[in-house]
């Protein structure tokens, strides 16, 4: 296995300053669609005081999960020691900062009062899972900001693998801490178990994974770095079992639903007469989601095709991003379950009358704020790797995975 | 009925001025009404006549020595009345919300605020039809309080659950926890409240048993007085902590129940009936 | 005694500055106060003017945070009086808000650039009293018992009502 070499990415200069001038334009527009909302108030979103998060939701929690599914890779990396992945540790770190970054900043400019974020820091409520994520979140980005130097700095040598197992369990932790910010809410059917957090785990993978795939492959294409088939395949093979975690994890979510009588109703509605909702599940999540991803990852010759490739992992964040919209809108225009053998049959502010669940239509503004979101992440990254060292001259396979046992390769012995 | 809207507002407190200062010998019941005539009557040289206060507002800090709660019996709320509604309305300006420009009146109907509201249920088996006011329930233990990640949702000693604007970031976590749909986020801009229930764009809010009335001395809320006004007698106020109090003699006596008894929030809002 | 009459003017002329200094701020004073308004008639502000206008901020903050999770508000620091009692009146007889730009919060925070964050939320004219008329009306006699007593409510003779639960 050769030394591995970093360097800038040095995609040709136009198409670079191009590629920056669009994803300035999606965050600006992000920024003026929140300018927007702050100035006028919610009431120009889709969001009520039924389902009171929305579209910015479902972006903000899908960047943060990626963030931390994006850090996957390098911690498999160095703390399991699989040499192959070292290479791409630094790319892996920044996206999932970029990644976190983006998350957050949507979560913060969807608030009622962004004004008072400093509010924010300062009150604290200990017994707020909410609360406690902005330290998960803050810490988060410290130790990847570590974790990157020890990565890259000579210095840093020793250092790699203590902190690659500490932002492992930090991650674990964001992630469950992220599910758990739904998972705990006692008052929400759907949400009402501890089963949402090692979901929101596995699925953190899948989706950083899938991201991280996506960059790899746009940054070396751009540039005609090489990218090894074998390796390209190994990480599709990872992201087809993550996939296919992410599909048994639904499937058991929804059977131990079922499985209490007085869900019943919600597994019903949401899997048949949800309308959008029961359309997001079958079609976004579990077909173009899971299924047909899994079918090009392990079809033996789509599989080796770039551009299904490419296709398998934007369904994957695409099947996301529906399955997101079922958990977290769906469950709440779902109606909360006030008087267990009665049916509302009039209310005064949308009680779900005749089990009828609330409406909820994303408006532009919101989508654009959540596109905004994403658009940061994309830019930090692209700012990142054109400045500093992140990506490898090359990763292929005869580079990176010289015997196929990552742990026998020399520079771990030292770590 | 009107907000009152003159400049001059003999409810509110002003500065001390000795001489013109009500003494202590004079009665609260003929201060309020000096208060109620001067509201309709007041011109611009009446501010002399500005009462310092009216009601009996609070000088040390609410205890738990109180925990104030309603009952609600079912059986006499009667159906198509919405007193309980108006009179909450009316009590903290949520009267004076108007839908916003190109907004249809559909959209607006889920994004306004609103503290009170009627429900009508049906029993599945028996086809048995009640009605109640839903409102916020003062949990003694809120899961609206947990979440909140400023603190911004607190209970107050005396079991009233309520939003400190002032540290509310709207972030709607709260509304998430609640179990019983109880909270509202104001979605617009809002330029006319009133002075008794400050509110403004960004934040959450929700029944707070009319706490100002509760700070000044008097011993209901608006829902409660519309609903005896009218003879229907559904809602009792009150102190759950004062056993010789109404309504925890009615308590004891009759049966009722708490909304989701299962998640043993112990709420301070309790029902008969249903 | 050249140095000794040098100093004394000296000391006078400062004691002269500051007395017109003194008399400008009392001048300032009167200009910031609306004419029309409550504040206009009162010979002093709940503190001394000066402490008011360095600290009113910290006061009212106090008195916020008392008042929400307290519920005190027998003091007299609390917003609403400022705007009950320095609110002027347009010549109809309309209160004018109390922020705008030539009003008395309004065009103080204007000439020293920091944003008043109150009215966003409070009211900027006295606007529907500190208990609701309703609330006058029902409770005007505080001591008697208009309320029902346990007995009446859950009693099965229907009171002076409109009618009883309906869907029945
Ligand atoms: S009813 Fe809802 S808003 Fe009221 S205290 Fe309980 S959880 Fe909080
Ligand atoms: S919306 Fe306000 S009160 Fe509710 S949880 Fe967020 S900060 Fe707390």
């Amino acid at each position: 296995m050769k030394r591995i070499v970093y360097s800038e990415w040095r995609m040709p200069s136009e198409r670079y300053w191009g590629l920056l001038g669009i994803l300035a334009a999606v965050v600006g527009l992000g920024g003026l669609a929140a300018l927007h909302m702050e100035h006028n108030g919610h009431w120009v979103t889709g969001m009520s005081n039924a389902v009171v998060w929305g579209m910015p939701h479902i972006f903000a929690v899908m960047l943060i999960l990626s963030a931390s599914g994006a850090l996957n890779i390098a911690t498999i990396g160095t703390v399991f020691g699989k040499g192959a992945y070292k290479p791409l540790g630094r790319l892996s770190g920044l996206l999932a900062s970029a990644l976190l970054v983006g998350g957050l900043l949507i979560l913060v400019l969807d608030l009622g009062r962004p004004d008072r974020l400093l509010v924010a820091i300062t009150h604290y409520n200990f017994r707020s899972i909410f609360a406690w994520n902005i330290y998960l979140y803050t810490g988060f980005m410290v130790i990847v900001i570590a974790y990157l130097w020890s990565m890259a700095d000579r210095m840093g040598g020793p250092f790699v693998k203590p902190i690659g197992i500490f932002a492992m369990v930090w991650r674990l932790a964001l992630t469950a801490g992220t599910g758990s910010i739904f998972g705990f809410l006692v008052a929400r059917q759907a949400f009402d178990t501890a089963f949402l957090a090692p979901m929101f785990v596995v699925m953190s993978f899948a989706y950083g994974l899938a991201i991280m795939l996506l960059v790899l492959m746009f940054t070396f294409d751009q540039e005609g770095r090489p990218l090894g088939h074998k390796l390209r395949g190994r990480l599709m093979n990872l992201l087809g079992t993550f996939v296919a975690g992410v599909l048994f994890l639904t499937v058991i979510y929804y059977l131990t639903k079922v499985y209490g009588a007085k869900n019943y109703e919600l597994v019903s509605w949401v899997l048949f007469d949800g309308g959008i909702y029961s359309f997001m599940f079958w079609f976004g999540w579990i077909l173009m989601g899971s299924l047909v991803p899994l079918g090009i990852i392990y079809h033996p010759v789509l599989s080796q095709d770039r551009n299904w490739i490419v296709a398998a992992c934007a369904l994957v964040i695409l099947g996301g991003m529906a399955s997101l919209y079922v958990i977290i809108i769906g469950s709440q225009a779902f109606p909360l379950q006030m008087f267990p053998g009665h049916t509302i049959i009039e209310s005064g502010f949308f009680d779900g009358v005749n089990g009828e669940a609330a409406s909820y239509w994303p408006t532009i503004p919101e989508v654009l704020l959540g596109l905004g979101g994403v658009g940061v992440a994309m830019l930090i990254t692209a700012v990142g790797v054109r400045v500093l060292q992140f990506l490898p001259e090359s990763l292929a396979d005869a580079d990176v995975l010289p015997d196929d046992l990552g742990h026998a390769a020399p520079e771990l012995a030292g770590t | 009925m009107k907000h009152q809207e003159a400049p001059l507002d003999p409810s509110l407190g002003s500065p001390p001025d000795p001489t013109l200062n009500a003494g202590p010998d004079q009665s609260r019941r003929a201060f309020l009404g000096i208060a109620a005539g001067a509201t309709a009557a007041v011109v611009a040289p009446a501010f002399v006549l500005q009462a310092q206060a009216v009601g009996n507002p609070r000088a040390e800090r609410v205890s738990d020595a109180h925990r104030w709660g309603l009952l609600v019996d079912t059986n006499r709320c009667v159906d198509g009345c919405r007193a309980c509604v108006d009179a909450c309305d009316q009590e903290n300006g949520l009267d004076l919300q108007r839908k916003q420009p190109d907004q249809s009146e559909a959209e607006w109907d889920t994004q306004k605020a609103v503290w009170l509201r009627k429900v009508k249920l049906q029993d599945n088996l028996t086809g048995r039809v009640s009605n109640l006011p839903m409102m916020c329930q003062h949990c003694e233990h809120p899961p609206c309080v947990d979440v909140c990640p400023t603190g911004a949702s607190f209970k107050r000693a005396d079991g009233i659950v309520m939003v400190d604007r002032h540290t509310c970031i709207g972030c709607r976590y709260c509304m998430m926890a609640c179990p019983y749909k109880a909270r509202s986020f104001i979605h617009e801009v809002v330029e006319d409240q009133l002075t008794r229930v400050p509110r403004g764009k960004g934040c959450v809010e929700s029944c707070n048993l009319c706490v100002s009335r509760r700070d000044q001395g008097l011993d209901s809320t608006a829902c409660a007085d519309a609903c005896t006004a009218l003879g229907h007698r559904a809602i009792l106020f009150g102190d759950l902590k004062d056993p010789a109090s109404a309504i925890s003699q009615a308590l004891r006596t009759m049966p009722s129940r708490q909304i989701r008894e299962d998640l043993d929030l112990n709420t301070g809002v309790r029902y008969a009936g249903v | 005694m050249a140095i000794a009459v040098i100093r004394v003017s000296l000391v006078a002329v400062g004691l002269v500055w500051v007395l017109a200094a003194q008399t400008v701020l009392a001048g300032d004073a009167q200009r910031y106060v609306k004419p029309g308004s409550q504040a206009a008639h009162s010979a002093a502000c709940v503190e001394e003017t000066n402490f008011m206008r360095r600290n009113h901020m910290e006061l009212i903050k106090h008195q916020r945070d008392s008042t929400v999770h307290h519920g005190i508000r027998s003091t007299k620091h609390s917003l609403a009086g400022c705007v009950n009692c320095h609110v002027s009146v347009s010549p109809e007889g309309q209160a004018l808000a109390i922020n705008g730009r030539d009003q008395f919060c309004g065009a103080c925070h204007a000439f020293s650039a920091v944003d008043v964050n109150c009215f966003g939320c409070h009211a900027n004219v006295p606007r529907g009293g500190l208990l609701s008329p309703a609330a006058l009306a029902a409770h005007g006699d505080a001591t008697a018992g208009a309320r029902p007593s346990p007995g009446q409510f859950m009693s099965d003779t229907p009171g002076p009502a409109t009618g009883r639960a309906g869907g029945q």
